[in-house]
């Protein structure tokens, strides 16, 4: 029997970034007080009117040519018809037929070592539309509570072709899909607000048969959620056919306390949504100059920098991909470059991807958080390359800036008398001193033990208060140790 | 007083013969007076309606009246007033006070200074030619109070013909300003689409809405619609275009004006008294110098059915929000939410409504949106192709407004094809988003007034109103008042 093919395609909706709702002056921000943030139009009072927020418009024309994809320069807006408590106008206005974004694709990286590959992921759309409140059924004593505040939001529903193989190209998808539209500024990406929320269409067949019937997995926000239920869809899915079962489209939800899904609705009891254009939106035309206003102020994206830091930096595929997983990561690296000198790309770049990310990580902050700028570190891997310090006292000086001891890495390096020693007068004293304290370790050097010289090694530096210049320590010991008695 | 002109009313402030808290206490009595028979208003608050008296009243003494300052006017229950109940003659409003100004209410009260004497009677959510499918039931035609003053601007329309405001706003999606404006002897003015802003209107068709102004001439409207219309920036389908006089053209003569028969509107169809009216006005716009041309609007016998296709799909989504959710009527007792979304709506909304509700539902389902929707916007270009071509051909285009003058209550209530039909020839203006009149052009053998209709290009509001105008300076019938109200 031929293996399983699992087909995965993924809706997402991505809440844009502006100050105020799609379609009226509220503000979007998250938190406030219920129904605090909700005007007459998102109220839907009698008599109200939508007005297209302009800046939502350009947030998706960022988004169409990030991804390289057709920014539609007429599309239209349409009423989709249902009936629910927190959708106040009984109609979600959103787009159709003709949506803003026309296809496009997402270069995903998957796995790691060996098994690493790349490849594209089609877009099939993305459109604009509007969020719905919220239905609060806690509290309120068996009764339901609505808050309109999120009706209105803004957002970017981002639809894929079914090109996804594996629960890890959906994750990395949605995963290069989450850096991007932060990187081009239209999303803040905050998964736990419900900033940035995947459906996933889970379906398998036997590979060179039609597609299998999908199950949409609804409103999965983090990317352990989607790799869960698409894994634990897909289990449920193959053992239900191989017993002889069938696959019911369905909508499903899934539990991340017992890890499994459940069907929310069957296609039987699907809504006929009775979409038709919007009478109070005029179709919304773009006009190339807009496209191309837009496209000039678009921030270098990913992969373009990516191949950048190839080439102009010396920088290994690894390195320069996890140096653009973010806009702020890309932005600090190249900035302590410009500090630290351009001949220490690759140092810099082993100091922001280790260094950095390992204290930001102990101290749960991101990198645009960072108490060490990207010039304060620069001029740390400035004085390591000119030999002012070792590596090892680097690490002292970036903890020291860390907790704000002084504001730069000379400023530290100076008060606190940590520059190296490179006098081989001063460290050949060191030697000879440890030499003549140590007997033991001589006599076990020179019985063959090389453990005993890294002893020596640090005790040299440790007379050397850490100072000395670890490669002339090393090569002074070694032809003292050497030479003949 | 009560017969005078806007233009005279305003001269009468100005130069302080009248007062506006007694101009508006005046209309106020005779509404107190005459209103339980007409029931033109369906609400009446004489403390706002003085206040906003006072108000512009001071305006005047400070030199700071426009030409409408101080002018009482009846507001169509549609358009939604801060601290004013706004039903829009729906039970599913029946205590909704809105909190908020439409455009329309801030340009005419805010801005110009007039007084709003109350909300009219309409029918509900607009929908109805006869001013029957009123939650707070019908308004009487003054001309003959056992007949209907037409719909769904009913109220404003019985109000001015009964000299219980001075004028009054409508609003048209397939002829309810023209109908009943021609119904009671009225000059009504449906403009050009997206002239006038939607905002705070409650929508009943949204592509085909259009607030306009009810008054007793040409003249009037014209000081009105210039108060009321202009761009605004809440209603996407307003159009950004300079601010205009209508009145600007008034006076002009009409000589030379070639004024356009669609053959369409001259055959079958029309009531032998109203077309000879109507031919009538034709010899005397020839007397004024204006040329006739015969024009063809070979797709107009499709407006009816596409409206009726059109209207409801829209009005079944626009009346969506009301829910019992967030305000309105709410079903005292249910048992679940899709419960009480049905009994609300059962209970809330009236027959018409439901039926309209019912045919835009279905008419936008799956498997019928691209045999009944798509049709008819399809029809709905053909038509404004028709007109284009016509236009080619004439400056306005004339015909009778209704097939018939006023019906009795309960005529056609029980038919609604029939009462459909009371638009066919208003209804295609709608459509095509042009601009359109109704001005009085005679009397039936009962005394009841006939309404011819003129139907000007876009943006033509102006020279349509002259035209209206040139006619009412050389006839009188939109003088007339109704017995017993002189």
């Amino acid at each position: 029997m031929s293996q399983w093919e699992v087909v995965i395609g993924i809706e997402t909706h991505v809440q844009l970034a502006t100050a105020s709702k799609i379609f009226s002056g509220a503000a979007t921000a998250f938190g406030a007080a219920p129904n605090t943030q909700a005007a007459p139009v998102d109220l839907a009072l009698p008599g109200v009117l939508p007005v297209l927020n302009k800046r939502a418009v350009e947030c998706a024309i960022r988004f169409g040519l990030a991804v390289g994809a057709k920014v539609a320069e007429r599309s239209v807006f349409a009423r989709k018809n249902y009936f629910y408590p927190d959708l106040p106008k009984g109609y979600q206005i959103s787009q159709f037929e003709l949506p803003v974004v026309q296809g496009g694709q997402i270069h995903i990286s998957v796995g790691q070592g060996d098994k690493a590959y790349e490849k594209p992921v089609r877009l099939t759309r993305a459109h604009l539309e509007e969020d719905a409140g919220k239905s609060l059924h806690e509290d309120f004593h068996g009764k339901t509570g609505i808050d309109l505040n999120r009706a209105g939001t803004p957002l970017l529903e981002i639809v894929t072709e079914p090109d996804m193989r594996s629960a890890d190209e959906a994750v990395a998808y949605a995963r290069a899909l989450h850096a991007l539209v932060r990187w081009i500024g239209i999303c803040d990406g905050n998964m736990q607000e419900g900033s940035f929320r995947c459906d996933a269409n889970v379906s398998v067949h036997r590979p060179g048969t039609p597609f299998g019937t999908r199950r949409e997995i609804k409103n999965l926000n983090s990317f352990r959620f989607l790799k869960e239920a698409i894994e634990y869809e897909i289990r449920w899915q193959i053992e239900t056919l191989e017993e002889g079962g069938t696959i019911e489209q369905a909508t499903v939800l899934f539990d991340p306390a017992s890890g499994t899904t459940r069907a929310m609705r069957s296609k039987e009891d699907a809504h006929d949504y009775r979409y038709f254009p919007d009478p109070d939106l005029l179709p919304l035309v773009i006009s190339s100059e807009w496209i191309e206003r837009t496209r000039a102020e678009l921030p270098e994206l990913p992969e373009a920098k990516k191949q950048r830091f190839m080439a102009d930096y010396g920088l290994s595929a690894y390195d320069a991909t996890t140096l653009t997983a973010s806009l702020e990561m890309a932005d600090y690296f190249e900035a302590a470059v410009a500090a630290a000198g351009k001949d220490q790309a690759k140092l810099c770049a082993n100091w922001v991807m280790v260094d950095l990310a390992a204290r930001l990580n102990k101290a749960g902050l991101e990198i645009a958080q960072a108490p060490v700028s990207a010039v304060q570190l620069g001029g740390v891997v400035a004085r390591i390359a000119d030999g002012t310090i070792s590596n090892a006292i680097a690490k002292k000086v970036f903890e020291a800036l860390w907790v704000g001891e002084g504001a730069s890495a000379d400023e530290i390096i100076e008060r606190q008398g940590l520059k190296q020693i490179t006098d081989s007068g001063a460290i050949e004293r060191l030697v000879d001193e440890v030499l003549a304290a140590n007997p033991a370790n001589v006599a076990e050097f020179k019985a063959g033990k090389e453990k005993a010289f890294n002893a020596l090694v640090g005790q040299v530096m440790k007379a050397a208060k850490g100072k000395a210049n670890p490669q002339q320590v090393n090569a002074l010991l070694r032809q003292k140790l050497q030479a003949p008695a | 007083m009560i017969h005078a002109s806007l233009k005279e009313l305003a001269a009468a402030l100005a130069a302080k013969s009248i007062s506006s808290v007694e101009l508006t206490r005046l209309y106020l009595d005779r509404i107190a007076r005459l209103n339980p028979e007409l029931n033109a208003f369906i609400t009446v608050d004489e403390e706002k309606s003085l206040a906003a008296a006072r108000a512009a009243d001071a305006r005047i003494a400070a030199g700071q009246a426009g030409p409408l300052t101080g002018i009482p006017i009846a507001q169509k229950d549609i358009f939604c007033a801060e601290g004013w109940r706004t039903t829009c003659a729906s039970k599913m409003l029946e205590n909704f006070v809105s909190p908020y100004d439409a455009t329309v209410v801030v340009k005419l009260e805010r801005e110009a200074g007039m007084v709003s004497l109350g909300k009219a009677n309409m029918d509900e959510f607009a929908m109805g030619s006869s001013n029957e499918t009123s939650y707070f039931g019908p308004v009487r035609n003054p001309w003959d109070r056992a007949r209907v003053p037409g719909g769904s601007s009913g109220g404003s329309a019985a109000a001015v013909a009964a000299r219980l405001a001075p004028a009054a706003t409508g609003t048209d999606t397939g002829g309810s300003i023209r109908q009943p404006a021609a119904l009671c002897n009225l000059t009504g003015l449906k403009p050009t689409y997206g002239v006038v802003s939607r905002y705070g209107m409650i929508a009943f068709a949204s592509s085909l809405d259009q607030a306009g102004p009810m008054a007793r001439s040409a003249e009037d409207c014209a000081l009105l619609l210039t108060a009321m219309a202009g761009f605004d920036a809440q209603d996407s389908t307003s159009l950004e275009r300079p601010a205009e006089d209508y009145g600007r053209c008034l006076g002009q003569p009409l000589k030379g004006l070639k004024i356009g028969l669609p053959k369409e509107f001259f055959g079958d169809g029309c009531g032998a008294e109203v077309m000879a009216a109507v031919q009538a006005a034709i010899a005397e716009y020839q007397r004024l110098g204006a040329e006739m041309v015969e024009v063809s609007l070979p797709n107009s016998h499709l407006a009816v059915p596409a409206y009726y296709v059109i209207a409801p799909a829209e009005a079944s989504s626009n009346l969506s929000r009301f829910d019992g959710v967030r305000y309105g009527y709410r079903a005292p007792e249910y048992a679940d939410l899709n419960d009480m979304y049905a009994k609300t709506r059962a209970q809330g909304f009236g027959a018409e409504v439901k039926r309209r509700i019912l045919i835009g539902t279905y008419v936008l389902s799956h498997g019928y949106y691209d045999a009944y929707y798509l049709q008819a916007q399809r029809i709905r270009r053909l038509i404004a192709d028709d007109f284009a071509r016509a236009f080619a051909r004439c400056d306005v285009i004339l015909g009778p407004t209704s097939p018939s003058t006023a019906f009795k209550q309960g005529e056609k209530a029980a038919d609604p094809v029939q009462m459909y039909l009371s638009d066919i020839y208003t209804i295609a203006v709608n459509l095509a988003g042009l601009p359109g009149m109704s001005l009085p052009c005679g009397f039936d053998a009962q005394g009841l007034p006939i309404g011819m209709q003129l139907i000007g290009n876009y943006f033509d509001e102006a020279r349509l109103l002259n035209v209206a105008h040139g006619y009412q300076l050389a006839t009188d019938w939109h003088q007339r008042i109704p017995a017993g109200l002189e």
